[in-house]
């Protein structure tokens, strides 16, 4: 996987192989899990090193969210952590818009930090002596900004999530998505690029919570940021995410968007993981269908939908039409057909039989 | 008899004492000048004016600065050490207690947070912290007279050190309980240590700094009374005087005001610190 930024968006995060070990005997550790093959209750044991991120590659690109799901003790917290430098990489390179953040001496960190990337954090960290206008205005002011302009940058952050009316309140009189909204708005209020987001509304009611995900994503889009999501929780992360990377003990064990992940599972962990999920919304039509050659009847008669209709939209159409199958076409050409068994198997979440599909 | 192995540091610290009497002299002049200079000064300002104008003044400001309840506390006690007949007295202690606090929260704020970045200065204090706290304070009394000679700096300089300990340890105490998530937060914006110092760890310490500065205070009163034993003045020279002469009167107006300076400065300085931070 070389960086293929020609044909995709340009690359604002790159995470090249990064390790982190914490403990005084680190290097000796990575060298026994690369070389051995040692566990992560193995290195506890024989080097007393607690493995958090052990050779993590991913890539970000502008304008995506990606996702990082694991349990907790999976590493995510810190290898999100790793991006921004809060914490020292123990081997390995992460490059934020082409630069490596390792090289930059304390003051030049503290711009990329205050110009590029913003934070949002699960416990929200807002100071409690401080108006809520002022708390999103905090990254500016720290900055130099004068107030005048602080307040307006802060202004407008806060209109977008929604709190134009609460600027002069103190955070102990917002409820926990106000106050999460706000620790939002603090992170756009200095117009960053990338935004890191560590498990945000894990801390939240599911109906607030499923509210935010959604006006996050919208609000994400609209602005163009790319965001790094840290969840917990795979519904979240295929509501939120364009790209999802899987984490356990440290690993990332799989990346690739939710219906890659959902269809194809790297293995019986992330398979176990994505058993409960709902393949309404996330199978599309070119996943489930087949040529449209083996088909017996006759094509002109049946419904059509697009490639990227999902398999709700589909069974929409079988059951109004009252057809036993509906022809994908890409334009008038018609590309593949799905009848009700390609259906039924993409609702168990597998994907066409025979020929794989396009992918 | 006693053993030939017995302990005896007064054979150490006296000549230890001499020595530094003999070769730093001009030092401890110079220490001497400057703490009878700013002491002097503020007793000079708070008996300039007749007592009624500075209480009402005092009055005013607290009504300002704070509330009505604490202009109210202040007019009762200033009301009270000037009625009791102790004004001079209460004012002396008053401006020994301020320098002191002064001195001992200049010494102890940075050293707390130090100690708090790092377990090795903190592990390194606090030995010294105890003895500092444990050892009856009488016995600083000796070396500071041996040092300054009778009179207001010993009295001062034994005061210091009592009052260091208490601020220094719920300094370190403040400023390890900040929330990691809120100095993380400082960091992910990009903020300077020093802001993240000023504007995020301190605060979020407030609360416990004020209960440190709280204790420092009220030590440091209690400290100041027992220096009237070497000839400090103020309210700890009359205590004395009602001690030595067994005059139950004296010894009770001198403890009440005594009670009144220590209500005002805690309850003035408190709500003064509490006020500034919402």
């Amino acid at each position: 996987m070389e960086k293929a930024n020609t044909d995709t968006a340009e690359v604002l995060i790159d995470c090249q192989s990064v390790w982190k070990v914490f403990g005084d005997r680190s290097g000796e550790a990575i060298r026994a899990i690369t070389e051995r093959g040692l566990s992560k209750q193995q290195v506890l044991q024989d080097y007393n090193c607690v493995v958090g991120v052990s050779d993590a590659t991913l890539q970000v690109r502008r304008g995506e969210i990606f996702c990082i799901m694991g349990l907790s003790g999976s590493g995510k917290s810190t290898l999100i952590r790793l991006l921004n430098r809060l914490i020292e990489p123990s081997l390995g390179k992460v490059l934020v818009k082409g630069q490596d953040i390792a090289t930059l001496d304390a003051a030049a960190l503290r711009q990329m930090r205050a110009r590029h990337i913003g934070m949002v954090f699960q416990s929200v960290a807002l100071l409690p002596q401080r108006t809520v206008l002022e708390n999103a205005a905090f990254g500016l002011e720290v900055q130099g900004v004068s107030r005048d302009e602080r307040n307006r940058a802060a202004e407008a952050a806060l209109a977008k999530v929604g709190l134009s009316d609460w600027t002069a309140r103190y955070p102990s009189e917002l409820s926990g998505g106000m106050q999460q909204r706000v620790g939002l708005a603090r992170a756009l209020t200095s117009d960053p690029e990338i935004i890191l987001m560590d498990e945000p509304f894990s801390a939240l009611d599911p109906l607030i919570r499923r509210q935010l995900q959604d006006e996050f994503r919208q609000l994400t889009k609209d602005l163009g940021k790319s965001a790094v999501f840290i969840t917990h929780d795979l519904d979240e992360a295929i509501r939120i995410g364009d790209r999802i990377a899987i984490m356990k003990d440290g690993v990332i064990i799989q990346t690739g968007t939710a219906e890659e992940i959902v269809m194809d599972p790297a293995d019986q962990y992330v398979a176990d993981f994505v058993a409960g999920i709902s393949r309404l919304h996330l199978i599309k039509a070119h996943s489930v269908m087949i040529p449209a050659a083996e088909w017996q009847g006759a094509v002109d008669g049946l419904p059509r939908c697009s490639p990227e209709a999902d398999i709700d939209a589909l069974i929409g159409q079988i059951t109004e039409t009252g057809s036993d199958a509906v022809a994908i076409a890409e334009g008038d050409a018609v590309v593949g057909i799905v009848t009700i068994r390609n259906l039924l198997s993409g609702v168990r979440g597998d994907a066409a039989p025979a020929p794989a599909a396009a992918a | 008899m006693s053993l030939p192995t017995e302990f005896s540091p007064g054979a150490f610290l006296a000549p230890a004492i001499d020595w530094l009497n003999a070769n730093f002299h001009p030092i401890f002049a110079l220490i001497t000048r400057v703490i009878e200079a700013v002491l002097g000064a503020i007793e000079g300002a708070l008996l300039a004016l007749p007592p009624f104008a500075l209480i009402g003044l005092a009055v005013l400001a607290a009504l300002v600065a704070i509330n009505l309840r604490a202009a109210i506390l202040a007019g009762c006690c200033l009301g009270f050490c000037w009625l009791s007949g102790l004004w001079t007295g209460s004012m002396q202690t008053i401006a020994l207690v301020a320098v002191a606090v002064a001195i001992s929260v200049a010494i102890a704020f940075p050293l707390g947070i130090l100690a708090a970045r790092r377990p090795a200065i903190e592990a390194a204090l606090r030995p010294v912290l105890d003895i500092m706290q444990t050892v009856p304070p009488w016995v600083y009394l000796i070396p500071a007279v041996m040092i300054f000679s009778l009179g207001r700096v010993p009295a001062i300089i034994a005061t210091i050190v009592y009052g260091i300990p208490p601020m220094l340890r719920l300094t370190t105490l403040a400023f390890r309980g900040v929330p990691k998530d809120l100095k993380e937060l400082g960091q992910a914006i990009g903020a300077k240590p020093r802001t993240i110092l000023w504007k995020i760890e301190f605060p979020a310490a407030t609360p416990t700094l004020l209960v440190g500065l709280n204790q420092c205070i009220l030590l440091s009163l209690a400290m100041v009374v027992l220096a009237g034993l070497v000839g400090a003045g103020g309210l700890g020279a009359e205590v004395t005087r009602g001690l030595t002469r067994m005059e139950m009167g004296l010894g009770l107006r001198a403890g009440l005001a005594i009670v009144a300076v220590a209500l005002l400065l805690d309850r003035v300085s408190r709500g003064a610190l509490e006020k500034g931070r919402r």
